[in-house]
């Protein structure tokens, strides 16, 4: 599958597009299929993302799993800093990363 | 150190007046993104992996407690209670909001502080020795030249738009604690028949070619450095290649046009520079130059250290560094604890580090391109209660210069650019080798991590380097031995095939072995390298 991702303008968060609106929560993202481009220079044109592109994941466990390990840290947080993490009270969410 | 005069503070004031209107015309969408970026690199503001990321300069890694615990603020109120000190003696913070980003600026400005020409292809920060000023064996104190540079390469529209980002360090010492050799220019100030002046090296730096500066002057008074620097960025900047980004910095010029071509070129252009005139007056040169006078130290105090605490005698003897005044001492603290993240400070041990400063050190810290803090001027018998403040707030690591003292770049847990981490791998071989008196045996031996090929955590430059790669969507780790940053300065060779996570670390343990091995009296790693070669290494790697 195809999920689009971009940082909040002003933020600078790591966001995903739900299908209508942006999560900071990677596991809300949808499959944008060949769309991706074309909402994303939408969003971005409309100020509400910014550096928006296209990347692969796939359905894992019941849960959207951005195919590169790069994504799944922006998705999740700097490995070395759970603490700092999105999921910092989820003991095995290191594993989910690597 | 140095002071702003009204000229400095009024354009950073004006910077961030203008950085300002900026940032509020993006988040009004009158700046596309495309126009907004370039304006808000020059102001050290990236767009990184989790959000944006400033870096703030220090210039030649110099700070007093009061901008130290304004970076403490900033850690606090605008960021995640913590900033990461670089190998470029600066600091960055990673989680910047941008619309907070103009008031951390004004917070920087209202203590001579800002961000400006920490990003783009200009000047960056000049660099220096953080023993300046105090090293019982260098020629001149190397700080008023760094500070003349920082104020010549600030706004200098000449060199606003080069072909790519340049590097200067500033040394003045045979021992070279800065890398100087691996920058784009290399300054080591020395004395000629009685005559202060500059040999400088152009060419060097690491990156994905990584080179050594080959020197193309051994001698330039001092009185004209600024004109031969105006000289050799002006021949880079009418020749650098502004085609292919893999290909723009000086040292491919240098490489490609021949030192002798490029030094022809240079010499030819200063004789130009010099009739211009635009060397500072000798009165400016001594105002800088009094802003750097030593501190007031007492005389007569006592060399004796109380060593009788085996904790804070090993301390002492790893961290401590003879300091040209009697009764004095340069203190080195580690930012590098086993099972931290190297360079990281929280805001309460910034604090602490500012405290110290004040209390212990004439109000004065040095960042190094290490990650590590030093206080420069400590009295003897002030060392204990240093060590002690230190050790409570979790900064009381003995690992200088030892396999434990790691560089490591933000690596793929922080950084857009990067192949793989960096931090996992330098906790597990700080963990490995947590045993301080494993690592006292072991001696000198500098590691240095790299997660992507750009080399900010100079893997080229350590005794052991490793090098993080994606193979395959996969982090892969490629061993480098023999390289140093130092007045030995050489590039380190790539063992051989590359490590998972796991491997890399045992790879390490594995190459000290061979050391360890086949050391002779007085040798440290790097040396037994040297001398015996690669062969031995490869073969109980790959074996």
């Amino acid at each position: 599958m195809n999920i689009l991702t971009a940082n909040d303008l002003a933020t600078g968060d790591v966001i995903w597009w739900t299908g209508n609106g942006w999560s900071r929560h990677v596991e809300d993202a949808v499959d944008v299929g060949e769309k991706g481009t074309e909402i994303a220079q939408a969003e971005v044109a409309a100020r509400r993302a910014n550096e928006a592109y296209v990347l692969e994941a796939a359905i894992v466990d019941g849960t959207v799993r951005p195919a590169h390990i790069k994504e799944r840290i922006r998705a999740l947080g700097p490995t070395v800093r759970l603490d700092l993490s999105l999921k910092p009270a989820d003991p095995g969410i290191g594993n989910w990363v690597i | 150190m140095y002071a702003y005069d009204q000229y400095d503070q009024a354009i950073v004031d004006a910077r961030v007046a203008e950085f300002r209107d900026q940032t509020a015309r993006r988040l009004a969408g009158q700046l596309t993104e495309a126009q907004f970026r370039p304006l808000r690199l020059m102001n050290g503001l990236y767009l990184q992996l989790h959000a944006y990321m400033l870096r703030v300069a220090v210039p030649y890694g110099t700070l007093s407690g009061r901008q130290m615990r304004m970076l403490a603020h900033i850690a606090r109120k605008y960021d995640r209670d913590y900033g990461h000190f670089t190998t470029r003696q600066n600091i960055q913070y990673n989680w910047i909001k941008l619309s907070d980003a103009p008031d951390i600026l004004a917070d920087l400005a209202s203590v001579e502080m800002h961000a400006i020409q920490t990003s783009g292809n200009c000047i960056r920060n000049i660099s220096s020795d953080q023993y300046a000023g105090v090293a019982a064996d260098e020629v001149a104190d190397p700080r008023p030249l760094a500070e003349l540079l920082r104020q010549w390469s600030s706004f200098h529209p000449e060199f606003s738009y080069l072909p790519r980002k340049f590097k200067i360090a500033v040394i003045a010492t045979r021992e070279d604690r800065a890398a100087m050799r691996l920058h784009d220019i290399g300054i080591e100030l020395v004395k000629k028949d009685g005559v202060i002046g500059a040999r400088v090296f152009v060419g060097g730096g690491m990156g994905r070619t990584p080179m050594i500066a080959p020197e193309i002057r051994d001698f330039v008074p001092f009185e004209e450095v600024v004109s031969y620097l105006e000289a050799c960025l002006r021949v880079y900047n009418r020749h650098g290649r502004r085609d292919n980004k893999y290909k723009a910095r000086i040292k491919i010029l240098v490489h490609e046009m021949g030192k002798e071509e490029y030094t022809r070129q240079v010499e030819e252009e200063f004789l130009q520079m010099k009739a211009l005139g635009i060397d500072p007056p000798i009165a400016e040169l001594e105002r800088i130059a009094a802003h750097f006078a030593p501190p007031a130290y007492k005389q007569g105090l006592s060399d004796e250290i109380d060593r009788s605490d085996p904790d804070f005698a090993l301390w002492v003897d790893t961290q401590v560094k003879p300091h040209k005044q009697p009764g004095y001492a340069i203190v080195n603290i580690s930012l590098k604890p086993v099972g931290g993240i190297p360079g990281d400070a929280s805001s309460a041990q910034i604090d602490l580090i500012a405290d110290l400063a004040e209390r212990y050190s004439f109000d004065e810290l040095r960042v190094t391109h290490a990650q590590n803090i030093v206080l420069a001027h400590v009295k003897k018998a002030d060392l204990h209660a240093v060590w002690t403040a230190l050790d409570e707030a979790g900064l009381g690591a003995a690992n200088l210069d030892l396999i434990g003292d790691i560089i490591a770049c933000p690596g793929l847990d922080y950084c857009s650019l990067a192949n793989a981490r960096s931090i996992p791998v330098a906790q597990k071989i700080q963990a490995r080798f947590a045993d301080a008196g494993r690592q006292k045996d072991l001696g000198e031996l500098k590691l240095k991590i790299s997660g992507c090929i750009n080399a900010c955590g100079h893997h080229h430059a350590g005794n052991i380097g490793i090098l993080g790669v994606d193979r395959k969507g996969v982090e892969n780790y490629q061993l480098l031995l023999g390289g140093s940053g130092a007045d030995d300065v050489a590039l380190g060779q790539i063992t051989g095939p590359g490590f998972d996570e796991d491997g890399i670390v045992d790879a390490v343990e594995k190459a000290t072995q061979v050391y360890l091995d086949n050391r002779e009296a007085g040798e440290r790693f790097v040396d037994t390298y040297r001398r015996i070669g690669m062969k031995p290494f490869k073969d109980v790697l790959y074996a």
